[in-house]
């Protein structure tokens, strides 16, 4: 089962209580959203609208089908703009 | 396909810019170039205090005066409820978009929007917008964001609470949000320390100066079709704010994108189409509008100013141990400064065990501030990278060898969580140990600094379409504003795929009906993303005029290969054929199935991120504090360098607009909030006399997620300059620097101060 690691910055950690690290059975992004909104009502809509997801390094911004692998390294940050 | 390790003929190279010949002689047309039949001019009438609460607006008079054919004010638009968006700086609040647009309530800045008119001439709607009567009750303003933090601040916003800390707040406050990355723990770090610095530094709003103002062209036509013509940086992200801001369907609003006299982050929001939509909706005409400069610095976005704070612990051969920073980051009138990359930028150099990072995002009486060139990463890196070259000191350090012993690779785990992947801040470090520039004595009288920046880059999403003309030229479309030459790249990509002399290929950006969503341009994105589509269009031309020539030789498309642009037969077995070019097949699409066209819509990930080092010699005249660039040379991994010399002018002008960040740009208000420098003759940008040549250094680490290696280039040149320029002013004065900017007013006080 994939860990996946809520990185601080966002405006997630009010839903988690605090927690920053959780096993999610998730293989994609969208299933992703999906269990963490089924954890923690709202979280969902928070990580859909503005978290990105890094995986071993590579950052992906709005794209429900990227993989997540048990063995990843997957962390949710911000997502990132710029000028 | 990815072409790394194949003989590129086009990309690499050096052709012609195809948009020079237009601008250099004043043929491009720009928003303020356009033109309509009986058009109005439209112009706003802005608040004149920094915090006042509107009483009442009477338009009557305005109304009334003969020409004057429409007044807007709040009222004419729809009230939108509070909901997130993700823009070019980060998330933003479409209800505070819409509130920036037109005040509704209070007028939160000086310049804050409050009405508008549309007359026949633009001395008629100067004469209405002085017969608009105002009634404010004008409210304490804070403009600093050290000031706007404290308790008996005048609070901007009533309902707003500061996010982020538990328990939830009971009083409003203008701290919008706090925001804290951890890595480690950065307590332990110190006490484990040998050595500990700690300072705390200042920066300035500076404004992203682009040389054209806003301008739109809008006509409402009775049918409810609504045309735009605008400067932006996304013609996409136009259409949508204003369908939003004024609730009509976005199939009913075509955007045409001008020529953009340039936008650094700043035109990555909106500001006159909506009210021009509006006045045009009401009067039936079509409605021209520009910002004068003055507006442009009143009334639209600087980048945030921020007060920060930096502790350093390390060990006595160099090893950092531990970091706390703590970032206060000015948003302007609404939430959303870059506060996130800003927490996320600074650190992410280096591979720390220990890292606290702390920022806040505060709301003062100031314009909201806009994205700006890697937003949030200039003011973080100032602090970060001043403070290590004392530490570099204070440990008797070479400051590039402290670097280069703390350096993130491939596999460093940031604050922020990720682990760094197919980076190049190493090989950038060994460039600049190597440079002539690092390795030459400094001249007598002068003084060197160094400093580095980190930032993300981003994909997203993109659209190109590949169309083989009659006569087999070709002709590539992207959704894709070209702030940084964009349409040359995209061009040589296209024309690599295909074989072809880039000559032979034309590339346009295409207005949002005529191509598939493009977002902005922003985040560095363009190369990298729009060119992945262009690239994967043009691949698909490819495999067609495969097929028209197998249909022309009546073979099996498999047997036709594609190579230096004509069609060959595969082997013997297929049959002996001349080459077939472009032309050739273009001739007979008719006959073997129409046009020969692609269009390809990506949301293209995997955006390599870009470090640089700059390095900066200056000389100080200590009676005036006089700051001069002697020598400047900016050392970037970009990636693979599409067009080189496009690629040197991002860096170069980065690098420019970073020299005025770090020493004279600066708002100057008065005691009432109202800036007292909105012109460029005193809020002082660089100009050519002001720098020497940017010597810029191409460091080529592929980005193996783009088909060419490219990586986003635009916007790593701006971070390090302050920093570099602020460390050799203080080894030629041997007074730190740590307050932008370093003005002679500003260096004079420093040295006086440390004199007695």
């Amino acid at each position: 089962m994939p860990k996946v690691v809520l990185a601080s910055g966002g405006s997630c950690h009010q839903f988690t209580g605090g927690r920053t690290e959780f096993e999610v059975e998730a293989t994609t992004f969208r299933r992703l959203i999906l269990e963490l909104d089924q954890k923690f009502p709202g979280l969902g809509s928070q990580v859909e609208e503005g978290m990105a997801i890094a995986i071993d390094g590579e950052i992906f911004q709005d794209a429900y089908g990227v993989v997540l692998k048990p063995e990843s390294e997957i962390v949710l940050i911000p997502k990132i703009g710029g000028g | 396909m990815n072409y790394l390790d194949t003989n590129l003929k086009v990309v690499g190279t050096r052709p012609v810019r195809p948009d020079g010949v237009d601008k250099v002689t004043g043929r491009a047309i720009y928003a303020a170039d356009t033109r309509s039949a009986g058009m109005l001019w439209g112009k706003i009438l802005r608040s004149p205090h920094a915090h006042a609460r509107i009483l009442s607006i009477d338009t009557s008079k305005a109304a009334a005066l003969p020409g004057v054919q429409a007044v807007v004010t709040s009222a004419d638009f729809p009230e939108i409820k509070s909901e997130e968006a993700f823009v070019g700086e980060g998330p933003m609040n479409f209800r505070d978009l819409s509130t920036n647009v037109m005040a509704r309530g209070k007028a939160l800045y000086e310049g804050h929007a409050v009405a508008a008119v549309a007359a026949t001439t633009q001395a008629v709607a100067d004469a209405a917008l002085a017969l608009i009567e105002v009634k404010y009750d004008v409210l304490p303003h804070v403009i600093d964001v050290d000031a706007a933090m404290a308790d008996n601040a005048p609070v901007l916003h009533e309902e707003m609470f500061t996010a982020g800390v538990t328990p939830k707040p009971t009083k409003a406050s203008n701290i919008a949000k706090v925001v804290t990355f951890k890595k480690g723990d950065a307590e332990a770090g110190f006490a484990g320390a040998e050595v500990i610095f700690e300072k705390s530094y200042t920066t300035k709003p500076v404004h992203q100066a682009y040389i054209e103002p806003h301008a739109c062209l809008v006509t409402y036509g009775s049918d409810g079709q609504v045309t735009i013509h605008s400067s932006s940086q996304g013609h996409f992200m136009v259409r949508a704010y204003t369908a939003k801001l004024l609730g009509i369907d976005m199939a009913n609003i075509r955007v045409n994108p001008a020529e953009i006299g340039g936008g650094f982050g700043g035109k990555t929001l909106i500001y006159l189409e909506p009210v021009a939509v509006a006045l045009s909706r009401k009067s039936g005409k079509s409605v021209k509008m520009q910002m004068t400069r003055e507006e442009v610095f009143r009334g639209s976005g600087p980048t945030s100013g921020a007060s920060m704070d930096v502790k350093i612990g390390a060990k006595k051969d160099g090893t950092i141990v531990s970091v706390k920073q703590i970032l206060k980051f000015q948003a302007g009138a609404f939430a959303g400064s870059p506060i996130g990359p800003g927490c996320m930028c600074g650190l992410a150099l280096y591979d720390i065990e220990n890292i606290e990072v702390v920022g806040y995002d505060v709301v003062s009486n100031r314009p909201k501030v806009a994205a700006y060139r890697a937003p949030g990463a200039p003011i973080t890196s100032f602090a970060v990278e001043s403070a290590l070259d004392e530490l570099a000191d204070q440990l008797g350090m070479d400051p590039l060898a402290l670097r280069e012993k703390n350096a993130a690779k491939n596999g460093s785990k940031t604050h922020y969580g990720v682990t760094h992947n197919n980076i190049g801040f190493e090989q950038v470090l060994a460039a600049v140990k190597t440079h002539p520039h690092w390795t030459s004595p400094v001249k007598p009288g002068q003084a060197r600094g160094l400093a580095a920046g980190f930032w993300f880059n981003i994909g997203g999403e993109s659209s190109a379409t590949v169309h083989v003309n009659e006569d087999g030229t070709v002709t590539v479309a992207t959704g894709s504003v070209d702030v940084g030459g964009s349409r040359a790249s995209m061009g040589m990509m296209v024309a690599e795929v295909l074989g072809i002399d880039v000559a032979k290929v034309r590339a346009t950006v295409a207005d949002t009906a005529s191509v598939g969503f493009t977002f902005l341009t922003g985040g560095s994105r363009v190369t990298f993303a729009t060119g992945m589509a262009a690239t994967q269009a043009a691949e698909r031309v490819v495999d067609e005029l495969k097929r028209r020539a197998a249909a022309i030789w009546e073979i099996q498309a498999d047997a036709v290969e594609w190579r230096d642009g004509k069609a060959y037969p595969a082997g013997s077995n297929a049959g002996a054929f001349e080459p077939l070019d472009l032309p050739a097949i273009a001739l007979k699409a008719g006959r073997t199935g129409g046009p020969v066209t692609a269009e390809v819509s990506v949301n293209a990930q995997g955006a390599g991120a870009g470090f640089g080092a700059h390095i900066c010699d200056v000389s100080v005249d200590q009676e005036t504090g006089q700051v001069t660039i002697e020598r400047y040379t900016a050392v970037q991994d970009v990636g693979k360098a599409i067009h080189p010399s496009y690629v040197e002018g991002q860096i170069q002008g980065g690098a420019v607009q970073g020299i005025g960040w770090a020493l004279n740009e600066e708002y100057i208000y008065s005691d009432k909030g109202q800036m007292e420098n909105p012109g460029f003759l005193d809020y002082r940008c660089p100009v050519m006399s002001d720098v020497p040549m940017i010597e810029a250094v191409l460091v080529e680490v592929p980005n193996p997620r783009h088909p060419f290696g490219a990586r986003g280039v635009g916007e790593v040149p701006i971070i390090p300059p302050m920093a570099a320029i602020g460390n050799a002013i203080r080894r030629a004065t041997g007074v730190p620097m740590p307050h932008l900017p370093m003005s002679p007013p500003t260096v004079l006080a420093a040295l006086d101060a440390a004199k007695t």
